[in-house]
Protein backbone atom coordinates (compact mmCIF):
# COMPACT_ATOMS: atom_id res chain seq x y z
CA UNK A 1 0.00 0.00 0.00
CA UNK A 2 1.67 3.85 -1.21
CA UNK A 3 2.14 5.65 1.70
CA UNK A 4 -0.54 8.28 2.43
CA UNK A 5 0.82 10.44 5.02
CA UNK A 6 4.75 10.43 6.23
CA UNK A 7 5.83 12.04 9.64
CA UNK A 8 9.83 12.97 9.05
CA UNK A 9 11.37 13.07 12.15
CA UNK A 10 9.22 15.63 13.73
CA UNK A 11 9.51 17.37 16.68
CA UNK A 12 7.81 19.75 18.86
CA UNK A 13 7.47 21.72 21.58
CA UNK A 14 4.84 24.45 22.36
CA UNK A 15 7.77 27.05 24.19
CA UNK A 16 10.98 27.79 22.76
CA UNK A 17 12.50 26.93 26.10
CA UNK A 18 10.00 24.22 26.64
CA UNK A 19 10.43 20.02 26.72
CA UNK A 20 10.11 18.76 23.50
CA UNK A 21 6.74 17.22 23.26
CA UNK A 22 7.11 14.80 20.57
CA UNK A 23 10.46 14.34 20.25
CA UNK A 24 11.91 12.86 16.77
CA UNK A 25 8.60 10.89 15.83
CA UNK A 26 8.91 9.01 12.29
CA UNK A 27 5.31 7.41 11.46
CA UNK A 28 4.09 6.54 8.15
CA UNK A 29 0.44 5.88 8.07
CA UNK A 30 -0.43 3.83 4.33
CA UNK A 31 -3.65 4.10 2.69
CA UNK A 32 -6.21 2.18 3.66
CA UNK A 33 -4.26 1.67 7.41
CA UNK A 34 -6.39 1.55 10.40
CA UNK A 35 -3.39 2.58 12.87
CA UNK A 36 -3.64 3.42 16.49
CA UNK A 37 -1.57 5.44 18.36
CA UNK A 38 -1.24 4.09 21.83
CA UNK A 39 0.65 6.01 25.04
CA UNK A 40 -0.20 7.20 28.70
CA UNK A 41 -1.44 10.86 29.10
CA UNK A 42 1.34 13.35 28.43
CA UNK A 43 3.13 10.72 26.03
CA UNK A 44 2.05 13.14 22.98
CA UNK A 45 0.11 11.55 20.96
CA UNK A 46 -2.72 14.35 21.15
CA UNK A 47 0.61 16.70 20.00
CA UNK A 48 1.45 14.38 17.36
CA UNK A 49 -2.20 14.52 15.89
CA UNK A 50 -1.91 17.82 15.97
CA UNK A 51 1.32 17.92 13.30
CA UNK A 52 -0.15 15.08 11.54
CA UNK A 53 -3.12 17.50 11.13
CA UNK A 54 -0.88 20.96 10.23
CA UNK A 55 -2.80 22.45 12.89
CA UNK A 56 0.61 22.83 14.50
CA UNK A 57 3.73 23.64 12.59
CA UNK A 58 7.06 21.13 13.86
CA UNK A 59 9.77 22.86 15.57
CA UNK A 60 11.99 20.52 13.31
CA UNK A 61 11.03 17.73 10.81
CA UNK A 62 8.52 17.88 7.93
CA UNK A 63 5.12 16.13 7.78
CA UNK A 64 4.65 15.15 3.79
CA UNK A 65 0.31 14.26 2.72
CA UNK A 66 1.74 12.28 -0.28
CA UNK A 67 4.04 14.14 -2.38
CA UNK A 68 3.15 17.84 -0.16
CA UNK A 69 4.40 19.39 2.57
CA UNK A 70 1.76 20.11 5.19
CA UNK A 71 3.55 23.55 5.67
CA UNK A 72 2.83 24.89 1.91
CA UNK A 73 -0.49 23.86 2.01
CA UNK A 74 -3.37 26.16 3.19
CA UNK A 75 -5.67 25.38 5.94
CA UNK A 76 -8.45 24.76 3.35
CA UNK A 77 -6.31 22.24 1.39
CA UNK A 78 -5.30 20.34 4.65
CA UNK A 79 -8.90 20.08 5.17
CA UNK A 80 -10.16 19.01 2.01
CA UNK A 81 -7.49 16.34 2.51
CA UNK A 82 -7.72 15.77 6.34
CA UNK A 83 -10.14 15.28 8.91
CA UNK A 84 -9.95 15.30 12.31
CA UNK A 85 -12.31 14.64 15.03
CA UNK A 86 -11.91 15.32 18.40
CA UNK A 87 -12.48 13.88 22.10
CA UNK A 88 -15.66 15.67 22.63
CA UNK A 89 -17.44 18.39 21.31
CA UNK A 90 -19.47 21.84 22.73
CA UNK A 91 -21.33 24.26 20.79
CA UNK A 92 -21.36 27.67 21.60
CA UNK A 93 -24.52 27.69 20.08
CA UNK A 94 -27.22 25.71 19.10
CA UNK A 95 -27.32 23.71 15.64
CA UNK A 96 -28.82 20.46 14.36
CA UNK A 97 -26.65 17.45 13.34
CA UNK A 98 -27.11 18.06 9.76
CA UNK A 99 -26.18 21.85 10.19
CA UNK A 100 -23.19 20.12 11.93
CA UNK A 101 -22.61 17.27 9.31
CA UNK A 102 -23.01 20.34 6.49
CA UNK A 103 -20.08 22.38 8.00
CA UNK A 104 -17.58 19.73 7.01
CA UNK A 105 -18.28 20.98 3.66
CA UNK A 106 -16.47 24.02 4.26
CA UNK A 107 -13.42 23.44 2.53
CA UNK A 108 -15.02 22.68 -0.73
CA UNK A 109 -17.30 25.90 -0.68
CA UNK A 110 -16.45 28.81 -1.85
CA UNK A 111 -15.98 31.84 0.23
CA UNK A 112 -19.68 33.11 -0.98
CA UNK A 113 -21.19 29.59 -2.11
CA UNK A 114 -23.97 28.14 -0.51
CA UNK A 115 -24.55 24.40 0.11
CA UNK A 116 -26.37 22.93 -3.29
CA UNK A 117 -27.83 19.52 -3.89
CA UNK A 118 -24.30 17.52 -4.24
CA UNK A 119 -23.05 18.91 -0.28
CA UNK A 120 -26.37 17.82 0.93
CA UNK A 121 -26.73 14.26 -0.57
CA UNK A 122 -22.69 14.33 0.49
CA UNK A 123 -23.53 15.05 3.77
CA UNK A 124 -26.65 12.52 3.88
CA UNK A 125 -24.21 9.81 2.64
CA UNK A 126 -22.40 10.37 5.68
CA UNK A 127 -25.51 10.66 7.89
CA UNK A 128 -26.19 7.15 6.55
CA UNK A 129 -22.90 5.62 7.23
CA UNK A 130 -22.74 6.46 10.79
CA UNK A 131 -26.44 5.13 11.40
CA UNK A 132 -27.42 8.74 12.31
CA UNK A 133 -29.97 9.87 9.41
CA UNK A 134 -32.92 9.41 11.41
CA UNK A 135 -31.20 12.05 13.92
CA UNK A 136 -30.96 15.00 11.08
CA UNK A 137 -33.18 17.35 12.22
CA UNK A 138 -32.03 16.87 16.15
CA UNK A 139 -30.57 19.77 17.67
CA UNK A 140 -27.24 18.52 18.85
CA UNK A 141 -27.00 19.29 22.41
CA UNK A 142 -30.30 17.47 22.85
CA UNK A 143 -27.95 14.16 21.59
CA UNK A 144 -26.69 11.79 23.95
CA UNK A 145 -22.94 11.10 24.10
CA UNK A 146 -22.53 8.36 21.29
CA UNK A 147 -24.75 9.95 19.19
CA UNK A 148 -23.05 13.23 19.16
CA UNK A 149 -19.70 11.48 18.66
CA UNK A 150 -21.76 9.89 15.64
CA UNK A 151 -22.87 13.27 14.41
CA UNK A 152 -19.11 14.41 14.64
CA UNK A 153 -17.63 11.22 12.80
CA UNK A 154 -20.59 12.35 10.28
CA UNK A 155 -19.02 15.69 9.82
CA UNK A 156 -15.99 14.78 9.75
CA UNK A 157 -16.58 12.16 6.70
CA UNK A 158 -18.50 14.92 4.85
CA UNK A 159 -15.25 16.79 3.94
CA UNK A 160 -14.53 13.63 1.56
CA UNK A 161 -11.15 13.16 3.56
CA UNK A 162 -8.46 10.74 2.03
CA UNK A 163 -7.54 10.06 6.18
CA UNK A 164 -9.70 10.46 9.27
CA UNK A 165 -7.51 11.65 12.11
CA UNK A 166 -9.06 11.29 15.59
CA UNK A 167 -8.31 12.10 18.92
CA UNK A 168 -9.09 9.79 21.88
CA UNK A 169 -13.03 9.41 20.05
CA UNK A 170 -13.96 6.90 22.82
CA UNK A 171 -12.53 8.58 26.24
CA UNK A 172 -15.67 10.36 26.99
CA UNK A 173 -17.94 7.65 26.65
CA UNK A 174 -19.80 5.28 28.88
CA UNK A 175 -18.72 1.12 27.72
CA UNK A 176 -21.76 0.77 25.23
CA UNK A 177 -20.88 4.16 23.70
CA UNK A 178 -17.02 3.40 23.52
CA UNK A 179 -18.25 0.27 21.39
CA UNK A 180 -20.72 1.53 19.16
CA UNK A 181 -17.92 4.29 18.05
CA UNK A 182 -15.44 1.80 17.67
CA UNK A 183 -17.29 -1.16 15.80
CA UNK A 184 -18.24 1.97 13.46
CA UNK A 185 -14.79 2.89 13.37
CA UNK A 186 -13.92 -0.74 11.98
CA UNK A 187 -16.83 -0.61 9.36
CA UNK A 188 -15.81 2.28 7.89
CA UNK A 189 -13.12 1.73 7.21
CA UNK A 190 -13.61 -1.64 5.79
CA UNK A 191 -16.59 -1.08 4.13
CA UNK A 192 -15.84 2.86 2.87
CA UNK A 193 -11.88 2.58 2.84
CA UNK A 194 -11.40 5.65 5.11
CA UNK A 195 -7.81 5.42 6.14
CA UNK A 196 -7.59 6.19 10.17
CA UNK A 197 -5.29 7.18 12.66
CA UNK A 198 -6.51 6.69 15.94
CA UNK A 199 -5.06 8.10 19.32
CA UNK A 200 -6.31 6.47 22.55
CA UNK A 201 -4.80 4.94 25.88
CA UNK A 202 -7.27 2.18 26.10
CA UNK A 203 -5.07 -0.47 24.88
CA UNK A 204 -8.43 -2.91 24.66
CA UNK A 205 -10.10 -0.70 21.95
CA UNK A 206 -6.82 -0.14 19.90
CA UNK A 207 -6.14 -4.27 19.70
CA UNK A 208 -9.88 -4.19 18.94
CA UNK A 209 -10.02 -2.71 15.53
CA UNK A 210 -6.37 -1.77 14.58
CA UNK A 211 -4.51 -3.47 12.20
CA UNK A 212 -1.32 -1.20 13.10
CA UNK A 213 -0.15 0.01 16.43
CA UNK A 214 2.33 3.05 17.50
CA UNK A 215 3.48 3.20 20.66
CA UNK A 216 4.61 6.32 22.11
CA UNK A 217 6.22 7.31 25.31
CA UNK A 218 7.62 10.92 26.99
CA UNK A 219 7.28 12.41 22.68
CA UNK A 220 9.17 8.88 21.25
CA UNK A 221 8.27 5.92 19.13
CA UNK A 222 8.65 3.15 21.23
CA UNK A 223 7.74 0.61 18.94
CA UNK A 224 5.77 0.37 15.88
CA UNK A 225 4.23 -2.39 13.69
CA UNK A 226 1.25 -5.03 13.36
CA UNK A 227 -1.02 -5.01 15.99
CA UNK A 228 -0.25 -8.90 17.28
CA UNK A 229 3.12 -8.38 17.26
CA UNK A 230 3.54 -4.46 19.25
CA UNK A 231 0.91 -5.07 22.08
CA UNK A 232 3.14 -7.59 24.16
CA UNK A 233 3.45 -7.55 28.03
CA UNK A 234 7.22 -6.08 27.37
CA UNK A 235 5.77 -3.38 25.74
CA UNK A 236 2.86 -2.28 28.12
CA UNK A 237 5.29 -2.26 31.01
CA UNK A 238 7.37 -0.31 28.68
CA UNK A 239 4.53 1.88 28.37
CA UNK A 240 2.27 2.29 31.64
CA UNK A 241 4.76 0.37 33.96
CA UNK A 242 2.49 -1.77 34.47
CA UNK A 243 2.47 -5.72 34.48
CA UNK A 244 -0.28 -6.82 32.04
CA UNK A 245 -1.11 -10.65 30.79
CA UNK A 246 -2.02 -9.85 27.35
CA UNK A 247 -3.95 -13.37 25.41
CA UNK A 248 -6.07 -13.79 22.83
CA UNK A 249 -9.47 -13.78 23.60
CA UNK A 250 -11.29 -16.71 22.68
CA UNK A 251 -14.83 -15.03 21.97
CA UNK A 252 -13.49 -12.11 19.87
CA UNK A 253 -10.23 -13.15 18.54
CA UNK A 254 -8.19 -10.35 18.97
CA UNK A 255 -5.58 -9.76 21.89
CA UNK A 256 -7.05 -8.40 25.16
CA UNK A 257 -4.54 -6.72 28.00
CA UNK A 258 -5.44 -7.51 31.68
CA UNK A 259 -3.81 -5.49 33.77
CA UNK A 260 -2.01 -7.00 36.56
CA UNK A 261 0.05 -4.87 39.27
CA UNK A 262 2.05 -1.72 39.14
CA UNK A 263 5.83 -2.18 38.55
CA UNK A 264 8.61 0.68 39.50
CA UNK A 265 9.61 2.59 36.83
CA UNK B 1 -36.70 24.24 0.98
CA UNK B 2 -32.76 24.30 -0.18
CA UNK B 3 -30.40 26.68 2.10
CA UNK B 4 -29.89 29.32 -0.02
CA UNK B 5 -33.62 29.68 -0.59
CA UNK B 6 -33.95 29.61 3.18
CA UNK B 7 -31.21 32.44 3.72
CA UNK B 8 -32.97 34.45 0.94
CA UNK B 9 -36.43 33.99 2.07
CA UNK B 10 -35.94 34.78 5.85
CA UNK B 11 -33.50 37.81 4.92
CA UNK B 12 -35.86 39.45 2.52
CA UNK B 13 -38.50 38.94 5.37
CA UNK B 14 -36.66 40.94 8.09
CA UNK B 15 -36.09 43.40 5.42
CA UNK B 16 -39.12 44.62 4.43
CA UNK B 17 -40.00 44.87 8.18
CA UNK B 18 -37.00 47.39 8.78
CA UNK B 19 -37.65 49.26 5.60
CA UNK B 20 -41.65 49.50 6.42
CA UNK B 21 -40.89 51.13 10.08
CA UNK B 22 -38.02 53.22 8.95
CA UNK B 23 -40.14 54.53 6.44
CA UNK B 24 -43.02 54.68 8.62
CA UNK B 25 -40.81 55.57 12.10
CA UNK B 26 -40.11 59.39 11.62
CA UNK B 27 -43.99 60.46 10.34
CA UNK B 28 -44.74 59.31 13.96
CA UNK B 29 -44.04 62.57 16.71
CA UNK B 30 -46.13 65.15 18.49
CA UNK B 31 -46.80 66.89 15.47
CA UNK B 32 -48.72 64.85 12.96
CA UNK B 33 -47.60 64.54 9.60
CA UNK B 34 -48.69 62.80 6.10
CA UNK B 35 -46.24 61.08 4.00
CA UNK B 36 -48.24 61.75 0.93
CA UNK B 37 -47.76 65.15 1.70
CA UNK B 38 -43.88 65.01 2.48
CA UNK B 39 -43.50 63.42 -0.90
CA UNK B 40 -45.71 65.64 -2.65
CA UNK B 41 -43.52 67.81 -4.79
CA UNK B 42 -46.11 70.15 -6.36
CA UNK B 43 -45.86 71.68 -2.84
CA UNK B 44 -42.43 74.31 -2.90
CA UNK B 45 -39.76 72.83 0.26
CA UNK B 46 -40.71 76.57 1.56
CA UNK B 47 -43.85 75.55 2.40
CA UNK B 48 -44.25 71.92 2.93
CA UNK B 49 -44.21 71.77 6.68
CA UNK B 50 -44.61 68.21 6.61
CA UNK B 51 -41.43 67.33 4.02
CA UNK B 52 -39.57 69.92 6.58
CA UNK B 53 -40.18 67.93 9.74
CA UNK B 54 -39.58 64.75 8.01
CA UNK B 55 -36.01 65.22 6.25
CA UNK B 56 -34.37 67.59 8.77
CA UNK B 57 -36.26 67.12 12.23
CA UNK B 58 -36.77 63.45 12.19
CA UNK B 59 -35.53 61.12 9.54
CA UNK B 60 -31.81 61.95 10.36
CA UNK B 61 -32.25 60.75 14.15
CA UNK B 62 -34.28 57.76 12.41
CA UNK B 63 -30.98 56.83 10.27
CA UNK B 64 -29.03 57.12 13.22
CA UNK B 65 -31.04 54.93 15.10
CA UNK B 66 -31.15 52.35 12.05
CA UNK B 67 -27.19 52.59 11.71
CA UNK B 68 -26.55 52.16 15.05
CA UNK B 69 -28.66 49.64 15.93
CA UNK B 70 -27.59 47.63 12.87
CA UNK B 71 -24.40 47.83 14.19
CA UNK B 72 -24.76 46.94 17.85
CA UNK B 73 -26.61 44.40 16.62
CA UNK B 74 -24.17 43.19 14.17
CA UNK B 75 -20.84 43.50 16.03
CA UNK B 76 -23.40 41.62 19.50
CA UNK B 77 -23.44 38.66 16.44
CA UNK B 78 -19.57 38.82 15.48
CA UNK B 79 -18.22 38.74 19.03
CA UNK B 80 -20.42 36.21 20.74
CA UNK B 81 -19.41 33.87 18.00
CA UNK B 82 -16.04 34.77 17.81
CA UNK B 83 -15.74 34.25 21.44
CA UNK B 84 -17.89 31.59 21.81
CA UNK B 85 -19.36 33.06 24.39
CA UNK B 86 -23.37 34.01 23.79
CA UNK B 87 -22.94 36.35 27.07
CA UNK B 88 -20.60 39.09 24.83
CA UNK B 89 -21.73 42.56 24.15
CA UNK B 90 -19.94 45.03 21.23
CA UNK B 91 -18.90 46.85 24.58
CA UNK B 92 -17.65 43.76 26.80
CA UNK B 93 -13.91 44.17 25.20
CA UNK B 94 -13.67 47.81 26.45
CA UNK B 95 -14.70 49.63 23.00
CA UNK B 96 -17.26 51.69 24.80
CA UNK B 97 -15.41 52.51 27.86
CA UNK B 98 -12.51 53.89 25.52
CA UNK B 99 -15.38 55.81 23.41
CA UNK B 100 -16.48 57.37 26.63
CA UNK B 101 -13.85 58.58 28.21
CA UNK B 102 -12.93 60.18 25.11
CA UNK B 103 -16.37 61.72 25.10
CA UNK B 104 -15.51 62.83 28.71
CA UNK B 105 -12.62 64.42 28.27
CA UNK B 106 -14.18 66.32 24.91
CA UNK B 107 -17.26 67.56 26.93
CA UNK B 108 -15.29 68.15 30.48
CA UNK B 109 -12.03 70.03 29.16
CA UNK B 110 -14.14 71.14 25.75
CA UNK B 111 -12.01 70.27 23.25
CA UNK B 112 -11.85 72.34 19.99
CA UNK B 113 -11.06 69.16 17.95
CA UNK B 114 -14.26 69.00 15.34
CA UNK B 115 -13.00 68.38 11.87
CA UNK B 116 -15.16 68.15 8.65
CA UNK B 117 -18.44 70.09 10.48
CA UNK B 118 -18.19 67.09 13.27
CA UNK B 119 -18.28 68.08 16.48
CA UNK B 120 -15.58 67.12 18.83
CA UNK B 121 -17.46 64.89 21.18
CA UNK B 122 -18.23 62.17 18.54
CA UNK B 123 -14.12 63.06 16.80
CA UNK B 124 -12.87 62.33 20.45
CA UNK B 125 -15.17 59.33 21.40
CA UNK B 126 -14.60 57.36 18.50
CA UNK B 127 -10.47 58.37 18.85
CA UNK B 128 -10.76 56.81 22.70
CA UNK B 129 -12.42 53.71 20.79
CA UNK B 130 -9.51 53.38 18.63
CA UNK B 131 -7.24 53.77 21.87
CA UNK B 132 -9.15 51.09 24.05
CA UNK B 133 -9.15 48.23 20.70
CA UNK B 134 -5.54 49.01 20.33
CA UNK B 135 -4.59 47.87 23.92
CA UNK B 136 -6.57 45.02 24.23
CA UNK B 137 -5.38 43.97 20.89
CA UNK B 138 -2.10 44.49 21.59
CA UNK B 139 -2.19 42.76 24.95
CA UNK B 140 -4.09 39.98 23.33
CA UNK B 141 -1.88 39.39 20.59
CA UNK B 142 1.39 39.31 22.97
CA UNK B 143 0.99 35.84 22.98
CA UNK B 144 3.67 34.01 20.73
CA UNK B 145 0.78 32.03 19.36
CA UNK B 146 -1.88 34.30 17.25
CA UNK B 147 -4.53 36.13 19.29
CA UNK B 148 -5.82 34.53 22.76
CA UNK B 149 -9.83 34.98 23.28
CA UNK B 150 -9.36 34.78 26.93
CA UNK B 151 -6.95 37.65 27.08
CA UNK B 152 -9.22 39.56 24.96
CA UNK B 153 -12.20 38.94 27.48
CA UNK B 154 -9.61 39.22 30.32
CA UNK B 155 -7.86 42.80 29.19
CA UNK B 156 -11.53 43.77 27.65
CA UNK B 157 -12.81 43.79 31.48
CA UNK B 158 -9.86 44.91 33.04
CA UNK B 159 -10.53 48.23 30.44
CA UNK B 160 -14.00 48.58 31.11
CA UNK B 161 -13.22 48.88 34.48
CA UNK B 162 -10.16 50.80 34.40
CA UNK B 163 -12.05 53.22 32.30
CA UNK B 164 -14.94 53.62 34.16
CA UNK B 165 -12.78 54.43 37.09
CA UNK B 166 -10.98 57.53 34.76
CA UNK B 167 -14.49 58.76 33.80
CA UNK B 168 -15.47 59.14 37.18
CA UNK B 169 -12.18 61.17 38.00
CA UNK B 170 -12.76 62.99 35.27
CA UNK B 171 -16.38 64.21 35.92
CA UNK B 172 -15.51 64.77 39.30
CA UNK B 173 -13.14 67.63 38.55
CA UNK B 174 -16.05 69.12 36.11
CA UNK B 175 -18.07 71.50 37.08
CA UNK B 176 -22.12 70.31 37.20
CA UNK B 177 -23.22 71.79 34.39
CA UNK B 178 -20.49 69.83 32.21
CA UNK B 179 -20.99 66.75 34.40
CA UNK B 180 -24.64 66.36 33.75
CA UNK B 181 -23.87 67.17 29.47
CA UNK B 182 -21.55 63.95 30.11
CA UNK B 183 -24.21 61.89 31.81
CA UNK B 184 -26.35 62.65 29.22
CA UNK B 185 -24.09 61.42 26.78
CA UNK B 186 -23.07 58.32 28.39
CA UNK B 187 -27.28 57.28 28.37
CA UNK B 188 -27.27 57.54 24.64
CA UNK B 189 -28.79 60.05 22.50
CA UNK B 190 -29.63 59.61 18.85
CA UNK B 191 -30.64 63.43 18.47
CA UNK B 192 -27.86 63.55 15.97
CA UNK B 193 -29.06 67.14 14.57
CA UNK B 194 -27.92 66.73 11.00
CA UNK B 195 -26.90 64.26 8.09
CA UNK B 196 -23.09 65.28 8.94
CA UNK B 197 -22.32 62.73 11.56
CA UNK B 198 -24.11 59.61 10.28
CA UNK B 199 -21.93 60.48 7.03
CA UNK B 200 -19.21 60.92 9.24
CA UNK B 201 -19.64 56.81 10.87
CA UNK B 202 -21.24 55.67 7.91
CA UNK B 203 -16.97 54.78 6.00
CA UNK B 204 -15.78 52.79 9.09
CA UNK B 205 -18.86 51.25 9.72
CA UNK B 206 -19.53 50.40 5.53
CA UNK B 207 -15.72 48.84 5.64
CA UNK B 208 -16.47 46.78 8.41
CA UNK B 209 -19.70 45.26 7.52
CA UNK B 210 -17.73 44.35 4.43
CA UNK B 211 -15.50 42.42 6.33
CA UNK B 212 -18.63 40.73 7.87
CA UNK B 213 -20.00 39.69 4.71
CA UNK B 214 -17.11 36.98 4.34
CA UNK B 215 -17.36 35.80 7.66
CA UNK B 216 -20.61 34.11 8.46
CA UNK B 217 -19.71 30.21 7.61
CA UNK B 218 -16.56 30.52 9.67
CA UNK B 219 -18.35 31.83 12.57
CA UNK B 220 -20.39 29.16 12.41
CA UNK B 221 -17.47 26.94 12.59
CA UNK B 222 -15.61 28.52 15.44
CA UNK B 223 -18.93 27.86 17.58
CA UNK B 224 -17.33 23.91 17.61
CA UNK B 225 -14.16 24.92 19.15
CA UNK B 226 -10.52 26.76 17.38
CA UNK B 227 -9.39 23.22 17.09
CA UNK B 228 -12.51 21.86 14.88
CA UNK B 229 -12.54 25.03 13.40
CA UNK B 230 -8.90 24.71 12.04
CA UNK B 231 -9.06 21.07 11.25
CA UNK B 232 -12.73 21.90 8.71
CA UNK B 233 -10.22 24.33 7.42
CA UNK B 234 -10.60 27.82 9.07
CA UNK B 235 -7.73 29.98 9.65
CA UNK B 236 -8.27 30.72 12.79
CA UNK B 237 -6.45 33.48 14.36
CA UNK B 238 -6.65 35.21 10.97
CA UNK B 239 -10.65 35.18 11.55
CA UNK B 240 -10.92 35.75 14.99
CA UNK B 241 -8.36 39.09 14.24
CA UNK B 242 -10.53 40.14 11.48
CA UNK B 243 -13.60 39.46 13.32
CA UNK B 244 -12.47 41.61 16.47
CA UNK B 245 -11.18 44.57 14.37
CA UNK B 246 -13.85 45.08 12.20
CA UNK B 247 -16.70 44.89 15.11
CA UNK B 248 -14.70 46.94 17.15
CA UNK B 249 -14.50 49.06 14.87
CA UNK B 250 -18.11 49.37 13.62
CA UNK B 251 -18.62 49.26 17.68
CA UNK B 252 -16.28 52.72 17.93
CA UNK B 253 -18.06 54.71 14.52
CA UNK B 254 -21.74 53.75 15.79
CA UNK B 255 -20.90 54.56 19.69
CA UNK B 256 -19.60 58.56 18.32
CA UNK B 257 -22.35 58.79 16.78
CA UNK B 258 -25.28 57.64 19.42
CA UNK B 259 -23.44 56.98 22.50
CA UNK B 260 -22.75 54.09 24.15
CA UNK B 261 -26.82 52.70 24.10
CA UNK B 262 -26.56 49.06 26.23
CA UNK B 263 -28.20 45.72 25.23
CA UNK B 264 -28.51 46.27 21.87
CA UNK B 265 -25.85 43.90 21.06
CA UNK B 266 -27.16 41.29 23.35
CA UNK B 267 -30.85 41.27 22.94
CA UNK B 268 -31.12 41.21 19.10
CA UNK B 269 -28.94 38.56 18.66
CA UNK B 270 -30.69 36.59 20.87
CA UNK B 271 -33.85 37.36 19.74
CA UNK B 272 -33.24 36.44 16.42
CA UNK B 273 -31.04 33.07 17.36
CA UNK B 274 -34.33 31.88 18.83
CA UNK B 275 -36.82 33.26 15.45
CA UNK B 276 -34.20 31.85 12.95
CA UNK B 277 -31.62 29.55 14.46
CA UNK B 278 -28.16 29.91 14.79
CA UNK B 279 -26.62 29.27 11.11
CA UNK B 280 -24.81 32.76 11.08
CA UNK B 281 -25.53 33.16 7.19
CA UNK B 282 -28.99 34.16 8.44
CA UNK B 283 -28.20 35.48 12.27
CA UNK B 284 -25.57 38.05 10.89
CA UNK B 285 -28.12 39.92 8.16
CA UNK B 286 -31.09 39.20 10.01
CA UNK B 287 -29.66 40.79 13.10
CA UNK B 288 -28.09 43.76 11.47
CA UNK B 289 -31.90 44.42 10.56
CA UNK B 290 -33.98 43.49 13.02
CA UNK B 291 -31.02 45.82 15.11
CA UNK B 292 -31.85 48.79 13.08
CA UNK B 293 -35.43 48.35 13.28
CA UNK B 294 -35.73 47.58 16.93
CA UNK B 295 -33.43 50.55 17.72
CA UNK B 296 -35.48 52.64 15.34
CA UNK B 297 -38.64 51.32 17.76
CA UNK B 298 -36.85 52.65 20.80
CA UNK B 299 -36.00 55.55 20.15
CA UNK B 300 -39.11 56.05 18.90
CA UNK B 301 -40.80 55.53 22.57
CA UNK B 302 -38.29 57.48 23.59
CA UNK B 303 -39.22 60.91 22.02
CA UNK B 304 -43.14 59.98 22.17
CA UNK B 305 -43.69 58.27 25.20
CA UNK B 306 -43.62 61.56 27.83
CA UNK B 307 -43.93 64.15 24.96
CA UNK B 308 -43.05 66.89 24.95
CA UNK B 309 -40.37 65.51 26.48
CA UNK B 310 -37.35 63.17 25.51
CA UNK B 311 -35.87 60.52 27.23
CA UNK B 312 -32.92 59.27 25.84
CA UNK B 313 -32.72 56.17 24.20
CA UNK B 314 -30.37 54.11 26.32
CA UNK B 315 -33.28 54.22 29.85
CA UNK B 316 -35.53 52.26 27.39
CA UNK B 317 -32.81 49.89 25.67
CA UNK B 318 -31.84 49.43 29.57
CA UNK B 319 -35.80 48.87 30.79
CA UNK B 320 -35.93 46.67 28.14
CA UNK B 321 -33.01 44.71 28.47
CA UNK B 322 -32.08 44.23 32.01
CA UNK B 323 -34.70 42.34 32.29
CA UNK B 324 -34.57 40.24 28.98
CA UNK B 325 -30.85 39.26 30.06
CA UNK B 326 -31.78 38.17 33.26
CA UNK B 327 -34.45 36.08 31.49
CA UNK B 328 -31.94 34.38 29.42
CA UNK B 329 -29.59 33.84 32.04
CA UNK B 330 -32.02 32.16 33.89
CA UNK B 331 -32.98 30.31 31.06
CA UNK B 332 -29.62 29.17 30.07
CA UNK B 333 -28.39 28.02 32.87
Amino acid sequence: MPTLLWADNVSFRYAPAGPQVVDGVTIRISDGALVGILGPNGSGKTTLLRLLSGTRRPSSGRVLLGPDDLTNLSRRDIARRIAVVPQETELAFEYSALEIVLMGRHPHLGLFTVEGPADIEIAMAALSATGTAPLAGRLFHTLSGGEKQRVVIAGALAQSPQLLLLDEPTASLDLGYQLEVSTLLQRLNRDQAVTMAISTHDLNLAASICRELILMRDGRVIAAGPTNDVLTPEHVRVLYDVEADVHVHHDTGHLTVVPVRRVPR
Amino acid sequence: MSIRRRIVTVVSAFAVVTAVVIVWAPTVGSTSISLARVFDTSIPWADNVDAQIFFVARLPRVLAASLVGATLAAAGVVLQAMLRNPLATPFTLGVSAGAALGAMLAVIFQLEVGVLGISSVPIMSFAGSLVAIGIVYALASSQKRGLSTNVLLLAGVTLNSFFSALILFVQYLADFTQSLRAVRWLMGDLDVGSYRPIVGAAPFIIAAFAVFAILPRTLNLLSMGDDVAAARGVEVVRAQRWAFLSASLATGAAVSLGGPVGFIGIIVPHLVRLLVGSDHRIVLPAGTLFGAAFLVMCDLLARTIMAPLEIPVGIITALIGGPFFLWLLVKKS
